[in-house]
């Protein structure tokens, strides 16, 4: 990380305060998804029935479950399953998305009609729907969970790669770039998709935390994740069942942390808008 | 008008053609051998082969697409393997369900976000501007299942207000007549002011979960549009002409404003489908969510694919009704094509 890039993290950081607890939030998430397993308490799979059920006290500060499993020991070690889930469909969406969408923007042709085509497909089904039923028939794992979260992703890169790019392709330094003699790939994945960069970032961030939502609610109707597996929104499935019986530990503290790391996104996303595009600040 | 709606109907048929095909992949995606599923565990191979033939597994994929939009034109969407109904017919009994709580989250979301949207964009950058802005962001965050089991406790736990969450209706009624399916409808059809209470009762909270996670869009879009409005030239026209700021607000800013706020109902209503499901199984609500959820659990794969194509051909039937509305609201969108 060179000077530049500090003096521009410091710049997006002190604009806001609020982007700057964000980000402060998002590097202790990050800790946990690290080193959550070696600064867990207790084990998070070990059960100990004499003490289920246990409400927060000063031995286990988030309480125990029906097995009488430590839950903050439970959220800590999951915080790596779900960011783990969240992070590599993000990054398969990315990759994906951006090339199909950059193509289409900066060749246009039937290229463009098509890749536009599987991304309006995909926008036609409600999202979630559509990641339950792939998860459905492809197989109930968590790689599937991430193909699926990565799979509606899609058109949102597709979108923007492709309209950013399709700006750009007549632009002056395009031009320039194509009369020194570079081929049209390397115009592309060289000159003009570097500068599209910045705004895909912004739809990275916002994505992470919907990615995070999506990959908790199925776990939570019972896809992928299984139990004894620990991760946030199974553990507020688990605890589903006693909250109307009063027990909130259960379900409240992974749901209270799940919302805590999607808040975080979309604010870090929201900031990085703001200082990137202030025009689309709404 | 008519030319519109016929325009906007044959813009909708590629999505049309492409949920079936995406549906029809998924069918024939399932895990291993779906015929040795069928036909289970203790099946002899002749039984299988037998079975392969009789979902016309052993025909090429173009084959099988045939026929599968021949049982889908005849409204065929199989079995569900643990109940032994055809798929259809259930879907259909439990589709008012969803339906009622799906409309009522809506409708609870636009009364609370486009009151609170205009009032964030007359003060900008006031602390209600502020606060707006902050609960917009805390509701997308919101996991629908998180927010469902919290407002239960809340409401049924701590202080009892509410009845217990389980289900469309209170064990001590049964429902009214079935006319349209929805019971808050059908229960003012009955003239029974009591059942409509506990029915009104009952939906209060999933409806209130699901109005909370689509309300920040909403009302954020809300803000940005009669934002831009406000300070459009007509607008100062207006207030220089010396109109009162109510007639400004809402019969020049407002209507003007609410053009994109209809544009992003298309996104609220791919969350709401999506989010309902949960908020179904918190609830136990009878909905086709939970209808699902229980074929998901069984590995029972009809419902599944019928849910899913229910729900894709309904979100394409909504898109086309927010379109055409569109052309009500803004005339020159016929004009312009």
């Amino acid at each position: 990380m060179n000077a530049a890039t500090l003096r521009h993290v410091r710049y997006v950081a002190t604009q806001n305060p609020v982007t700057l607890a964000a980000f402060l939030m998002f590097s202790v998430l990050v800790l946990l998804a690290l080193a959550g397993p070696w600064i867990a308490p207790y084990d998070p799979l070990a059960s100990d029935t004499a003490n289920a059920l246990n409400p927060p006290s000063v031995r286990n500060w988030f309480g125990t479950d029906a097995l009488g499993r430590d839950i903050l020991s439970r959220i800590m070690v999951a915080a790596r399953l779900d960011f783990g889930i969240a992070v590599s469909a993000v990054a398969v969406s990315f990759a994906i998305g951006a090339t199909l969408g950059s193509l289409a923007g900066f060749f246009g042709g039937w290229a463009d009609r098509i890749i536009a085509r599987i991304a309006d497909t995909i926008m036609a089904f409600p999202l979630f729907v559509l990641a339950m039923g792939i998860v459905a028939a492809l197989g109930n794992t968590v790689a599937n969970i991430v193909l699926a979260t990565a799979i509606i992703n899609l058109p949102f890169y597709i979108r923007v790669s492709r309209a950013e790019v399709n700006v750009r392709r007549n632009a002056g330094y395009v031009e320039a770039a194509r009369l020194a003699g570079n081929s049209d790939l390397r115009v592309l994945a060289l000159h003009v998709f570097p500068n599209v960069l910045p705004p895909m970032m912004v739809q990275i961030s916002l994505n992470m935390g919907w990615a995070i939502l999506n990959a908790a609610g199925l776990s939570f109707i019972g896809l992928g994740v299984r139990p004894p597996q620990a991760e946030w929104g199974i553990m507020v499935a688990e605890g589903a069942t006693y909250i109307i019986s009063g027990e909130w530990w259960v379900a409240l503290f992974p749901g209270a942390v799940l919302m805590l790391a999607v808040f975080t996104f979309n604010l870090l996303g929201d900031g990085l808008r703001d200082v990137m595009d202030p025009r689309m600040r709404t | 008008m008519i030319g519109l709606v016929l325009k906007r109907l044959a813009g909708a048929l590629p999505n049309v053609i492409g949920v079936v095909i995406v549906t029809f992949l998924l069918t024939r995606a399932l895990p291993g051998d779906p015929a040795a599923y069928f036909a289970g565990p203790s099946a002899t191979t002749e039984a299988i082969q037998q079975i392969r033939a009789s979902l016309g597994l052993d025909k090429s994929l173009a084959q099988q697409f045939a026929l599968y939009l021949r049982d889908l034109a005849k409204g065929d969407l199989g079995n569900s393997l643990s109940t032994g109904q055809p798929v259809l017919t259930e879907i259909r009994q439990r589709l008012p369900a969803s339906l009622e709580l799906t409309l009522c989250g809506l409708v609870l979301a636009l009364s609370v976000a486009v009151p609170l949207g205009i009032l964030a964009a007359t003060r900008p950058g006031s602390w209600i501007d502020h606060l707006c802005r902050l609960l917009a962001t805390a509701g997308v965050s919101l996991p629908t299942f998180f927010t469902g089991l919290l407002l239960a406790y809340v409401f049924y736990f701590l202080l009892g207000v509410a009845p217990s969450p389980l289900g469309r209706i209170d064990v001590a009624f049964s429902p009214p007549p079935a006319v349209t399916g929805l019971y808050l409808v059908d229960s003012l059809l009955a003239r029974d002011a009591a059942l409509f209470r506990a029915t009104a009762g009952q939906l209060a909270l999933p409806a209130a979960t699901l109005g909370l996670f689509v309300m920040a869009p909403l009302m954020r879009m809300t803000r940005a549009s009669m934002l831009g409005v406000l300070s459009s030239e007509f607008i100062r026209t207006a207030r220089a002409s010396g109109l009162p700021r109510m007639k400004v607000l809402y019969a020049y800013a407002f209507r003007n404003a609410l053009l994109p706020v209809v544009t992003t109902l298309g996104m609220v209503f791919s969350f709401l489908l999506g989010s309902n499901v949960l908020v179904e199984k918190v609830f136990a609500w009878p909905g086709i969510g939970s209808y699902v959820i229980e074929a998901l659990v069984a590995s029972d794969y009809a419902p599944v694919q019928g849910f899913v194509l229910t729900m894709a051909l309904l979100y394409v039937a909504l898109n086309l009704a927010i379109d055409v509305l569109y052309g009500f609201i803004d005339p020159r969108v016929g004009i312009e094509g």
